[in-house]
Order: C-alpha cells, then sequence, then structure tokens
C-alpha cells in the first residue's frame, strides 16, 4: 500500500510539473478548450438532425436516444480526458522516446498519461454531462433506487470501457510502428456507434461491434434497463443492469495487450 | 559481488528490407549475439566497440528497456524487463544522445521532481546535488529550460539526474559525445573521484578513447555483438604487440643505416634526422645511448603504446 502510495505520488508529481510548463502557452489553451466543446455538440446536434428526418430511429424515440448519445458521451469523454493522451504512445515508439520512460522508477502507462494535463478536455466532460443529465430528465424514466445506480454506473463502466479500448488500441504501436488512425476507428468509431440504437445497424457489422467487442453494453442495454423496456434483440432484462461490468473483461484484455506490448518494444538504434 | 552478470545474452531484431516494388523481406540481425559478461561491485568498465557493433542494445537490455531475444541477464540480482521497477530505483542512465530530463522545466526542478520520482530522501538528495553542483560547475545554468541548454550543460544535467538517487550502478551511452574539453574534464574528473570511492558500479560506452585510459581499469570489446577482448588496456597491447617508442631527432643522418640491440628500427622521417625505435627488450636509455654513438642526438622523446592504434587493430581483425 506504501509503495502503490508513494508511485502515486510520483505520478502526481509530474503532472504538477507538466502543468507548470503548460502556462506558458495560455492563449492555445483557451482555444483549445473552446474547439473541445465544439466537437461534442456537434455529435450531439447530429442525432437532433437525424431526428428532424424520422421520428423513429431503431424503434427508438429522440428523448429515448438522446439517453444513449448522454451516456456514449460521457463515458468517452471522461475517459478521452483520463487516457486520450496514449495516443502519443506512437510517437514515443518510433522516436525511441519510450526508453527515457522506461528507466524512471513509475509505470509506462502512468509517466505517458502524466505528460500531458488535458484540462482542456474538461469542458467537453461538462457538456456530456450536461446532455446526459437533461436527457436522463426528460425521457420518461420510472425512478426507482436500483435505476439512479445504474445512471451513475452506466456512464463510469463506459469510461472504462473506452479506456480501454484507448489503451488496447494504442498498445499496436508496439508492433506496428505506422499503425496511424487505425486505432481512431475503434475509439471514435465505436463511440459513434454506442450513440445509436443497435437496431440501427445489421449483419456481421452489428454482431462484431455491439457483441464481439461489446460496445452495446456501453450505453444500450443500460439504456433499456432505465426505460424498463424488452430488449428487440432478444437480450434478457438482465443483460442491461449488467451491462456495466463488461467493462471489466475489456479492461484485463487491454491491461494484457499493453504488457505484452511494452515487452515488443524495440526502441530505435542509436 | 558480482553486480551485472550476463550469460549468452543475445538480441535479434527482424527488419523488412524491400525487394523490388511490392515483396519485402524479413531478415534477422543479430544487434547482440552471445554475451557473456561479469561484473563487479565498484568496477569501471569501458564498453567499446565500433559503431553498430550492439553496446548500445547491450546496455538497453541491462536497463529493462529492451526485452533480450535470448539469454539471460541480471542487474543487482534483478532481471530487468521483469522486475523493472525495483531495478530502475537502483541504477542511474545516461543515454548521451537522449534527454532525459523535462524540455521545459529548469533544471532545478528537473531534480526536483526527481526527488519524488524516486522517493529520495531531503538530506541525501541535497547533499548529492550540492555535490554534482560543485564539480560539475551547473550553479550558472541551474534556473535555465532544459531546451535551452547547450549540449555540454545538459549532459552535466543529464549526468546529475542519474545520480541524485545513489544509483549502485551507473549505465553510460557515451557521456562524452560532443562536449568541449573543459566539460570533457569535468565529466572525467567527476566519474573518476565516483570510482574511486569504489561502492558505485560504472559500465560506460564511448569513442573517445582517452575516456578509457582515464577511467575504466577494465575494458570489454564487442563487435558485431560478440566479446573479442574482455581485460585490461595492458593486455590488450601485450595481446598485439604493442610498444613504447623512442622518437629520436638528429642534427644530421647516421652515415650508415642503425642496427640497435633490444630494438627496432620502425620509422624514418625528415630525410633520416627523425628516428623512430619500437622498444622490444631494451630500454629508452639503450636506444640513445646507441643511437649518440654514430650521431649527434638533439632530442628525444617517448611514447607510450597508443590506444587508438591497438583499437583500430582489433576492429579490422574481427
Ligand atoms: N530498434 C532497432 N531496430 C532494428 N535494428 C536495430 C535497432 N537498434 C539497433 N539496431 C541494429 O543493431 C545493431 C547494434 O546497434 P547498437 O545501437 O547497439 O550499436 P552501438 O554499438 O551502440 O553503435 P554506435 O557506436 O554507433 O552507437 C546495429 O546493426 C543496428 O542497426
Ligand atoms: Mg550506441
Amino acid at each position: 500500500m506504501g509503495e502503490l502510495r508513494a508511485r502515486l505520488g510520483g505520478h502526481l508529481h509530474l503532472l504538477r510539473a507538466q502543468a507548470r510548463s503548460q502556462m506558458s502557452y495560455r492563449v492555445s489553451f483557451a482555444i483549445d478548450l473552446v474547439s473541445n466543446v465544439g466537437a461534442t455538440a456537434l455529435d450531439v446536434l447530429t442525432v437532433f438532425v437525424l431526428y428532424g428526418v424520422s421520428s423513429v430511429i431503431g424503434g427508438f424515440r429522440l428523448g429515448e436516444s438522446l439517453v444513449m448519445v448522454g451516456i456514449a458521451q460521457c463515458g468517452f469523454t471522461l475517459a478521452d480526458l483520463a487516457v486520450g493522451n496514449i495516443e502519443r504512445i506512437r510517437l514515443y515508439v518510433r522516436t525511441g522516446l519510450m526508453d527515457a520512460v522506461l528507466i524512471r522508477p513509475l509505470g509506462p502507462l502512468g509517466q505517458l498519461l502524466a505528460m500531458d494535463l488535458p484540462l482542456r478536455k474538461l469542458s467537453r466532460v461538462l457538456l456530456a454531462i450536461v446532455v446526459l443529465v437533461v436527457a436522463l430528465a426528460h425521457a420518461g424514466i420510472d425512478w426507482t433506487p436500483a435505476r439512479v445506480l445504474l445512471a451513475i454506473a452506466a456512464p463510469i463502466g463506459g469510461a472504462v470501457f473506452f479506456g480501454a479500448i484507448f489503451v488496447g488500441t494504442a498498445s499496436v504501436a508496439f508492433w506496428w510502428i505506422e499503425s496511424g488512425e487505425l486505432g481512431n476507428a475503434f475509439t471514435y468509431g465505436g463511440r459513434d456507434f454506442t450513440s445509436y440504437p443497435v437496431t440501427v445497424f445489421d449483419g456481421w457489422f452489428r454482431s462484431l461491434f455491439a457483441y464481439g467487442l461489446g460496445f452495446a453494453f456501453v450505453a444500450y442495454q443500460p439504456t433499456l434497463a432505465l426505460l424498463g423496456r424488452p430488449d428487440p434483440l432478444g437480450l434478457p432484462a438482465w443483460a442491461g443492469w449488467a451491462a456495466p461490468l463488461v467493462c471489466l473483461p475489456v479492461a484485463f484484455a487491454a491491461a494484457l495487450i499493453w504488457r505484452t506490448g511494452i515487452r515488443h518494444y524495440r526502441s530505435t538504434g542509436s | 559481488m558480482t553486480v551485472i552478470e550476463a550469460r549468452a545474452l543475445s538480441k535479434a531484431f527482424t527488419v523488412s528490407v524491400k525487394k523490388g516494388r511490392f515483396r519485402r523481406e524479413r531478415r534477422q540481425t543479430a544487434a547482440v549475439d552471445g554475451v557473456d559478461l561479469r561484473i563487479d561491485r565498484g568496477e569501471t568498465v569501458g564498453y567499446i566497440g565500433p559503431n553498430g557493433a550492439g553496446k548500445s542494445t547491450t546496455l538497453k537490455m541491462m536497463t529493462g528497456v529492451l526485452m533480450p531475444s535470448g539469454g539471460e541477464v541480471t542487474v543487482c540480482g534483478l532481471v530487468p524487463v521483469k522486475q523493472r521497477i525495483r531495478l530502475a530505483l537502483r541504477i542511474g542512465v545516461v543515454f548521451g544522445q537522449r534527454s532525459q530530463l523535462w524540455w521545459d522545466l529548469p533544471l532545478r526542478e528537473s531534480f526536483a521532481l526527481l526527488r519524488h520520482i524516486y522517493r529520495v530522501p531531503t538530506a541525501d538528495h541535497a547533499a548529492r546535488l550540492l555535490r554534482c553542483r560543485a564539480m560539475l560547475e551547473l550553479d550558472e545554468f541551474l534556473d535555465t529550460p532544459v531546451r535551452q541548454l547547450s549540449l555540454g550543460q545538459r549532459m552535466r544535467g543529464e549526468l546529475t539526474a542519474a545520480l541524485l538517487h545513489g544509483p549502485e550502478v551507473l549505465f553510460l551511452d557515451e557521456p562524452t559525445i560532443g562536449l568541449d574539453v573543459v566539460s570533457k574534464q569535468a565529466v572525467r574528473a567527476f566519474l573518476t573521484e565516483l570510482g574511486a570511492a569504489g561502492d558505485t558500479t560504472v559500465m560506460l560506452t564511448t569513442h573517445d578513447l582517452a575516456d578509457i585510459e582515464r577511467l575504466c581499469r577494465r575494458l570489454v570489446i564487442i563487435d558485431h555483438g560478440r566479446v573479442v577482448h574482455d581485460g585490461t588496456l595492458e593486455a590488450l597491447h601485450a595481446r598485439y604487440n604493442s610498444r613504447r617508442r623512442v622518437v629520436v631527432d638528429l642534427d644530421e643522418p647516421p652515415p650508415a643505416p642503425l642496427t640497435l640491440t633490444g630494438a627496432t628500427l620502425d620509422a624514418t622521417e625528415l630525410d633520416g634526422r627523425r628516428l623512430t625505435f619500437g622498444l622490444t627488450t631494451g630500454t629508452a636509455a639503450d636506444v640513445v645511448v646507441q643511437v649518440a654513438r654514430s650521431a649527434a642526438v638533439r632530442d628525444i622523446s617517448v611514447l607510450e603504446p597508443d590506444i587508438e592504434d591497438v583499437i583500430a587493430k582489433l576492429y579490422k581483425n574481427t
């Protein structure tokens, strides 16, 4: 325990140091803050536009869909705030900067994340929370203590889930240095997938993303449980209640990929 | 006590080479190829070899950066990659080619940060920093952000950063690269003192052989990933028959070719007025006495065996 606290302390000091060095770039910080809200606002607006065309999509009305959007955005923006920086691993692996990370007595993941304090991403998280709260209030949910708990657990589980996807896909860089934007297909693609009812999609694409990778359990299934609706695709009701737990095996798998990746790190010649 | 031990340590890199327009061929290069090494506590070992010999790769495996592809290595009794964090607390590393300091932070803050990361007691940290500040003359640029430091200033900072937690083993990969004479001397003096204290083990790679002469009693030379010499500099000279040389300047060339006992004539320059002899069994005095019998000697100098010559011979032979 003391060991863990000492390491956490090390990471905190790293973070604080980064905050200090960021102070020299105040204007760009303000611009980032604004542009970050813009991206999330646009995602939410897209849903409104779609419902302007058709009042029911995949069997769900706007109010119901917005609950999914809220959970998905909360989960994603929280994960992005916490571990989105992991994408810089590509640069670190390609240039060999990872050497300097690996000779420090701290976990490499924590160090990479502490390289940058993404405060600018906070604005997005706040917006996502507002969207979720408003959506929950207007969806006509029959509130019980269990539903309140689920409404809190779902975005947190979503955050862990997306965080794992961020780490897992970024680890590909250890094997494949020019992996480029491949990871984004799963992170941003996954976020967009989760924002809509799974019923909208079909075929192998639905099987893979919804159940193979588990994206259906981030927002879709919990929303069904919150609304008290049966799953048109036939999963039992408890699937919705247990959905936030799906993030655990996903996080475990991501940690395994990350650890294996570190051992495949090959540095650069010099 | 053995601090570093490597048995058949190897690292192969797979590189894909472009063959024609679309075909790519995967090829294995053995960067380190079966290195056996034991280094005891307190030794200062020069790890040298030509470019691409596998020095950096070896050091990266010993510091837990790279996973060996064959063989075993332990440092302080720990397996580097597996017990990386525990090992990191006990070793200090400087990769001359790459900074480990925080780009935007002044040195002083980098050092303070390291104290927290390595959990060093404040008093120990302060004492070590004080010593480094004095010996490496850091005070002038302690408040400058690292990105604005000159190479030599940064390197002195890197060395300090590697020592603040009182490591048992120090791995230095080209710590004097690009330094001017004064900086080099400061670094060498510092390392000499560290070596004399006797409780820090140092493994050092360099292409500046003067570093080796000054700092390392033991020399490990590798080429193509294999150890080709492990011993003292004297042993290396003995192996290649390096000899001390005597250079004699004369007023006039000798009337007849000279043959001396105990030395051979290696070179004749300046129209025969400068003769260089290699000592075999005789002494420098023997040579001078014998030459003076047949010609007027103006000046003499004695040259120690040249480290560059002998290393060049070794590199060429392997
Ligand atoms: N990340 C890597 N990927 C592929 N090959 C590598 C990598 N790192 C090193 N090598 C190869 O391994 C061999 C040894 O490299 P290494 O950097 O250990 O040499 P070195 O002895 O440190 O050389 P130098 O004196 O030039 O620094 C070289 O042939 C190099 O091309
Ligand atoms: Mg090297």
